[in-house]
């Protein structure tokens, strides 16, 4: 199979997380990441995968893979992304989040609304649930958990002072099972490696973690791959049958 | 004070009966990011956290802090208790949440950096 260079920015989140601007709406997201030159995104919004279709069916036709997938804010306080195939059921994997995370209703007053959309843009609905608390997963059983779905476990922003694996835990735990470690925008991977002690084996990624559209593709990872797909992504962090990471 | 006096007078569950109270407390941090504590904590610091991850231990050794005190009622992971046996590291608990027991330690004569 032919493989070929595609843009990935792995790390988007919609208008339904708390801190995601209302312009990130599934039509706007997908208009901006092609603007940007993207081929791949994934959806990961804070404890939740609930707008990741919406963004996939306003992506149809337009020649722009869309992934689902979460960012999830373990017991520490760690985000960690999980990115899943395009097709796998994940309504389990939310209740299952669902049950962790605790019921603490949002307060409008002080986050922006959690808004729930539909591919054409449509309000469907307002998420209740304080999206941006901490789960009851501890990082393991987070990785455990994403892994259970078939998915990609990749701690979020490494370099970041506040909610990364390296701020919380003080430094990348031993056999967690992580398929890749993120980097913000403004680091660059060479440094980050060494600065972060990130083991051999371990690649690290790049992504936006962009919350509102200007933000889409800040930062995106080139992989070498046959096609934008879940299992070529795998491929391509664990170096497998000439597909890689060419530059984060 | 030791680490028994101390344990004693706070009424501290020992999580590791394998490991020695005989260690002498020379002060104590509070922090639940262990990337600060390796930064701040000083060694034979008492170490006040809610995080119960393996790494609490990893860092205690690093710092060579005196104990590890789980605030709030948490309870460690069992890897976090197997490798705290194997290292040394006291890990003690107590059902007072962060504040109280820095409280406590300092009414106690522990102080901060």
């Amino acid at each position: 199979m032919e493989l070929r260079r595609l843009r990935a920015d792995l790390h988007i989140h919609t208008c339904l997380s708390p801190c995601g601007e209302l312009e990130m709406s599934p039509r706007a997201l997908v208009a901006a990441a092609r603007a940007a030159g993207l081929d791949l995104i994934a959806v990961t919004d804070h404890n939740t995968t609930e707008n990741a279709a919406a963004v996939a069916g306003a992506a149809v036709g337009t020649g722009l893979a869309v992934l689902p997938g979460i960012e999830l804010t373990t017991v520490e306080e760690v985000h960690l992304l999980g990115l899943f195939d395009a097709g796998a059921d994940l309504t389990p994997f939310q209740a299952e989040v669902f049950r962790r995370l605790p019921d603490v209703p949002s307060k409008r007053k002080f986050i922006k609304d959690q808004v729930l959309a539909d591919a054409e843009d449509y309000v469907t609905g307002f998420s209740p649930r304080c999206l941006f608390g901490a789960t009851e997963l501890a990082v393991r059983e987070a990785v455990d958990l994403v892994h259970a779905y078939g998915g990609l476990a990749i701690a979020s922003h490494i370099d970041r002072e506040a909610f990364s694996l390296v701020s919380q835990l003080g430094f990348i735990p031993p056999g967690l099972g992580l398929e890749a470690v993120e980097i913000s925008p403004l680091a660059d991977a060479a440094t980050a490696r060494e600065a972060f002690c990130v083991p051999a084996g371990l690649p690290i990624v790049r992504f936006s973690d962009a919350h509102k559209p200007a933000e889409i593709g800040a930062a995106s990872t080139e992989l070498l791959v046959a096609a934008p797909s879940l299992e070529e992504i795998r491929k391509a962090l664990a170096n497998r049958d000439g597909r890689k990471v060419l530059r984060p | 004070m030791t680490l028994t006096e101390l344990a004693t007078r706070l009424e501290l569950t020992v999580f590791t009966p394998g490991v020695p109270l005989d260690r002498q407390v020379g002060g104590g941090y509070t922090s639940d990011l262990l990337s600060d504590v390796i930064g701040h904590a000083r060694k034979d610091d008492v170490w006040v956290t809610i995080q119960v991850h393996p790494n609490i231990v990893a860092v205690a050794v690093l710092k060579e802090l005196a104990a590890i005190v789980l605030a709030g009622g948490r309870l460690p992971a069992a890897e976090t208790l197997a490798q705290a046996e194997r290292e040394k590291v006291p890990v003690l608990g107590s059902g007072l949440g962060t504040f109280e027991l820095a409280g406590r330690l300092y009414g106690m004569g522990v102080r901060g950096g």
